[in-house]
């Protein structure tokens, strides 16, 4: 399946999907689980046939889009985004599944999830930047709408203006920066090949580069909640539908990171290295305050919303180590954290629906009436807390090697935060939740039902694969992290091991 | 002198004159058909005017008239807006007393437009617009047995003649200063003419007279209450023709007569644009009125296109033409809507919109997508010229803190007009009280102008290539390149301005 047809297929299920008429319900999510399924069996062979070892982009697509302003159409793969690919088509598949409870106009529902689908692959895709823009606007338009429509709980209509407001301009101040880019480096292109190589002759003055970076860092760090602009995103998550929360938390809430990988680090070295011990020091915020914050929650939601932003602090670490162990760990936590917060938001949501309530403090004993639902959620909390076997163990620990040259106080408040913090509301969590007596009764339904269980199924497989085998990615993202990393003097590790003995 | 250059507005003329006097002959029950005449008429005009009909360039009456990429790009949306316009009107007939003049005044209007995409003279460009605003006034009071419609018509009636009065002595200082009204030898003469502070404050009073028609501050408060008051096709026109006319005439006078001045001047055209984008947008907030929050919103949008003016490049004026020309498409989408509703529920407040969704799918859709394009969220013709402006003005923003201030204050104001254009959309579909659901017919050639609208829009955001590419060739012909140039060198700016 070549790159460009992987991106049209969600946008053509949305269209089918558009032409059935409003009361085949059952034709509706038959298209979208369809569409998503080809997309996901799509990426999983652009996976299998990108060649590791390859430095540049591969499966490249090029049109002529707007000449006359410099921008056209490039789809292309590295390192970088592959994983990312997977990993977003995963998680829009695993979304189509658990969405079987959507009952209120569920056409506009699907049409909205695979138009967000397709514009998380487009986002991750494309190699103009205008259009990796473009894509990302396309996605969260959806989140928006999807929230304020099936969203959960009394607090949606803020939660929903919230997000909607910070994102946006987020959103818009990474734009400025982007354009900022687009009119200082003179290249006339936001094509990243061509500006990589333009730059690579004639970089960025500092100045230019201290003016671009804070509003990349600013903007595109909104987009990933980086502390201290990260308040919308736990009350986000609690009130968007499991899908949402899924396709964001784990896909699109990624696009910052990736702008910031693929534009901040190669093309503002300077400002990068200025800028480092702030966004490292930005980076505990995330570990350590949201880590703090999680522990205090008593509502699943919100506790799993302050997780996932606490794990986000680990990428801006990776990010402001800026070598090639960091980057690679950067990406390694960004595809783990994926599947990671797509199966954690999917299980709380089915546990939701279920019980009626995501307030800890009403559940308890789940595992003896839910077992299937209540294993996968012990194992994406054992996950979160960095248990080796899953993905994001050797992300995490890359990342602490990578960083740990430049900021040895940070690693080691990061490891206890990243550890010890979260491994008492994660376990806390599973203790009140799955052990101890059953209360309120309040049990409705059942445990998931075999085809119920096909996404967590899907998403905990691609999660102990990448975690029992992280070479598989590291092997593929490597090569290409280091092209934009800023310190190239240490080869890149394809395992771990071999990361903890350059670290040395 | 070739008066095939005058071909056009010639012919506009007679179209109009033809259905005044064909009123006279054909019986009240068809006056529709005048309707279709006159839309049909303009139809093939436009495509006339975009084919192969389009004149070469020359000058007439020894260059007050000017025929250039410009003229013709400007006369293209002119001619397009009147069309889709009149194409409303014809659903709306019965509820419109006098048709016939109506629509011919709309096309009168029209010829003002077109004499002042082709004004190159101050004399001549005062002429036009007096040949717009005089239509207007008319246009505006046009629903003569509701107070609100005759109470725009006199807020418009005035601020009008305040805003020609200021123009009149403007020029009249500008004559006496320079010795011509004509805008290339005005230019040819800039150096010397910049030093007199009488041509400077002929100037200032001439882009006074101009702000009033485009709604900048301070010289925006007539748009909401005319907006809001004028029947709501004529604020359609207003919102589109009339405002795309003010921007014709100032970017013809700000590159074409006076581009050294200009460039001096463009910090303060970035301080009124910052000033009146971000006043539209927090003025909108409260709106409850449907067409009031459009006034402001096109005050709003004044902002962003006067921010593309204070670049001075090449790559400000194109990004202008293409917003220009994606918004004309968004707002008549927008106004076919907003007409069909508030003429079949005597209101146009935001709350008559609740449950459009279920009632009427393509209005509900036309709404929509001119809401979400006026937002600037892709993939509608809002988003792509709301980007070329910001990548306009961003290019001064490296060198120039003021030009970096106006950058994060438009992404201010988009993120601020996200919420009160959701307001729309949220009562749309999914209001708060269960609202009347009984589904609204709409009439053919009402839909007929939804979907060239929409397509449009779509058209513009997907496919911009073609609309750019003519919006670069038309600001190339206006900006004296040599002048831009140097202004470039004066104030330090970075060579990528003029890509």
């Amino acid at each position: 399946m070549s790159l460009s047809q992987l991106l049209l297929t969600p946008f053509a299920g949305a269209l089918l999907v558009l032409l059935v008429p409003g009361n085949y319900r059952v034709v509706h999510r038959f298209i979208a689980l369809v569409t998503t399924a080809i997309t996901a069996l799509g990426a999983v062979s652009v996976f299998a046939a990108f060649q590791p070892g390859i430095a540049g982009m591969q499966f490249e697509e090029q049109a002529a889009w707007v000449p006359a302003a410099g921008f056209g159409f490039h789809l292309g793969v590295d390192g970088v985004n592959i994983g990312l690919v997977l990993m977003a088509s995963l998680v829009a598949f695993a979304a189509t599944c658990v969405s079987w409870d959507i009952e209120k106009q569920p056409k506009l529902f699907y049409i909205l999830l695979l138009v967000m689908t397709g514009g998380a692959l487009g986002a991750f895709l494309s190699l103009d930047l205008f259009f990796l823009y473009f894509f990302n606007e396309l996605a969260l338009v959806p989140t928006f709408i999807m929230m304020g429509v099936w969203g959960r709980g009394e607090n949606r209509n803020y939660a929903t203006f919230q997000i909607t407001l910070y994102l946006t301009l987020g959103a818009l101040i990474g734009l400025s920066g982007l354009a900022l880019l687009y009119s200082q480096s003179g290249a006339n292109t936001l094509d990243w090949v061509t500006l990589k190589a333009w730059l690579a002759e004639k970089p960025l003055s500092g100045h230019s580069q201290n003016l671009i970076l804070p509003l990349l860092l600013v903007g595109f760090g909104t987009l990933v909640g980086l502390f201290p602009f990260h308040s919308w995103a736990a009350p986000g998550y609690a009130a968007a539908p499991s899908a949402t929360a899924m396709m964001h938390a784990g896909v699109l809430k990624k696009v910052g990171l990736y702008v910031l990988l693929r534009v901040a680090l190669p093309f503002c070295p300077a400002a990068m290295n200025h800028w480092a011990t702030p966004l490292a020091v930005l980076a505990m915020g995330n570990v350590l305050y949201c880590g703090w914050v999680a522990l205090r929650q008593r509502d699943l939601f919100l506790l799993l919303g302050n997780s996932s932003l606490a794990h986000m602090g680990f990428c801006f670490l990776g990010l402001a180590a800026a070598n090639v162990i960091g980057v690679t760990g950067v990406v390694l936590i960004m595809v783990a954290h994926g599947l990671l917060a797509a199966l954690s938001f999917g299980l709380a949501g089915h546990l939701t629906k279920v019980t009626g309530t995501s307030d800890i403090d009403k559940l308890g004993g789940l595992l003896k009436t839910l077992p299937f639902v209540g294993g996968a959620l012990v194992m994406a909390f054992l996950a979160g807390c960095g248990v080796p076997g899953f993905a994001n163990f050797p992300g995490e620990l890359t990342v602490l090697f990578g960083a740990w040259k430049s900021f040895p106080i940070f690693v080691i408040l990061a490891a206890w935060g990243g550890l010890l913090i979260g491994g008492v509301y994660m376990l806390r969590a599973i203790r009140d939740l799955l052990h101890g007596p059953l209360r309120d009764g309040s049990i409705q339904g059942g445990d998931a039902g075999p085809w119920r269980r096909v996404p967590f199924l899907v998403l905990l497989a691609a999660l102990l694969y990448f975690g029992i085998n992280p070479g598989s990615l590291s092997d593929r993202i490597a090569p290409s992290a280091e092209r934009i990393a800023l310190v190239k003097s240490i080869s890149a590790p394809a395992t771990v091991a071999a990361t903890a003995h350059a670290a040395h | 002198m070739n008066y095939s250059l005058l071909s056009l507005e010639i012919l506009v003329t007679l179209l109009g004159v033809t259905v005044l006097l064909a009123d006279l002959w054909i019986p009240a029950s068809a006056r529709k058909l005048l309707g279709y005449a006159a839309a049909t008429g303009a139809g093939v005009l436009l495509t006339y005017a975009i084919g192969s009909g389009a004149p070469a360039d020359g000058t007439a009456f020894g260059g007050m008239f000017v025929v250039d990429a410009l003229s013709n790009y400007f006369k293209g949306f002119f001619l397009l807006a009147a069309l889709v316009v009149l194409l409303l009107t014809v659903d709306l007939s019965d509820t419109i007393k006098g048709y016939a003049e109506y629509c011919a005044l709309i096309l009168f209007a029209t010829v003002g437009m077109l004499f002042a995409a082709s004004a190159n003279d101050f004399v001549l460009m005062f002429v036009a617009l007096e040949l717009i605003t005089v239509t207007f006034f008319v246009l505006v009071s046009y629903d003569r047995t509701r107070s609100g419609s005759l109470e725009a018509g006199v807020k418009y009636l005035i601020m009008g003649a305040l805003a020609s009065a200021f123009m009149v002595f403007g020029i009249a200082l500008i004559f006496g200063s320079a010795g011509t009204t004509n805008f290339y030898e005005i230019a040819a003469h800039q150096a010397e003419l910049g030093k007199s502070p009488v041509f400077l404050i002929g100037l200032a009073l001439t882009l006074v007279g101009l702000g009033f028609k485009v709604a900048a501050v301070p010289f925006q408060m007539w748009a909401p209450d005319v907006y809001q008051g004028a029947p709501p096709l004529t604020t359609a026109f207003l919102a589109t023709g009339s405002k795309a006319a003010g921007f014709a005439l100032l970017m013809r006078v700000a590159f074409s007569a006076v581009p050294e001045i200009t460039a001096h001047w463009s910090r303060l055209i970035l301080v009124i644009g910052v000033l009146t984008l971000l006043y539209g947008s927090l003025c909108a907030i409260p709106q409850r009125s449907v067409k009031r929050l459009m006034g402001y919103s096109s005050i709003a949008n004044a902002g962003y296109l006067l921010l593309g003016m204070a670049a001075v490049s090449l790559s400000g004026s194109t990004a202008v033409l293409t917003y220009l020309g994606g918004y004309i498409f968004t707002v008549l989408a927008g106004f076919a809507v907003i007409a069909v509703i508030s003429s079949r529920a005597g209101s146009d407040d935001v709350s008559v919109f609740a449950g459009l969704g279920q009632r009427s799918p393509i209005l509900a859709t036309g709404l929509t997508v001119s809401v979400v394009s006026l937002a600037g969220i892709p993939p509608m013709a809002g988003f792509f010229g709301k980007f070329l402006l910001l990548k306009a003005v961003a290019n001064h923003a490296g060198t120039e803190r003021f030009f970096l201030v106006a950058l994060l204050a438009a992404c201010v104001g988009v993120v601020i007009s996200l919420y009160y254009y959701f307001n729309v959309i949220r009562s749309m579909f999914w209001p708060k009280s269960v609202p009347d659901l009984t589904p609204i017919a709409v009439g053919g050639a009402t839909r007929l102008a939804l979907v060239l609208s929409i397509v449009g829009v779509f058209y513009i955001g997907i496919l911009p290539n073609s609309l750019v590419t003519g919006a670069r060739q038309a600001a190339a012909g206006l900006a004296p390149q040599s002048a831009v140039a140097g202004h470039a060198a004066a104030a330090s700016a970075p060579a990528a301005a003029h890509h």
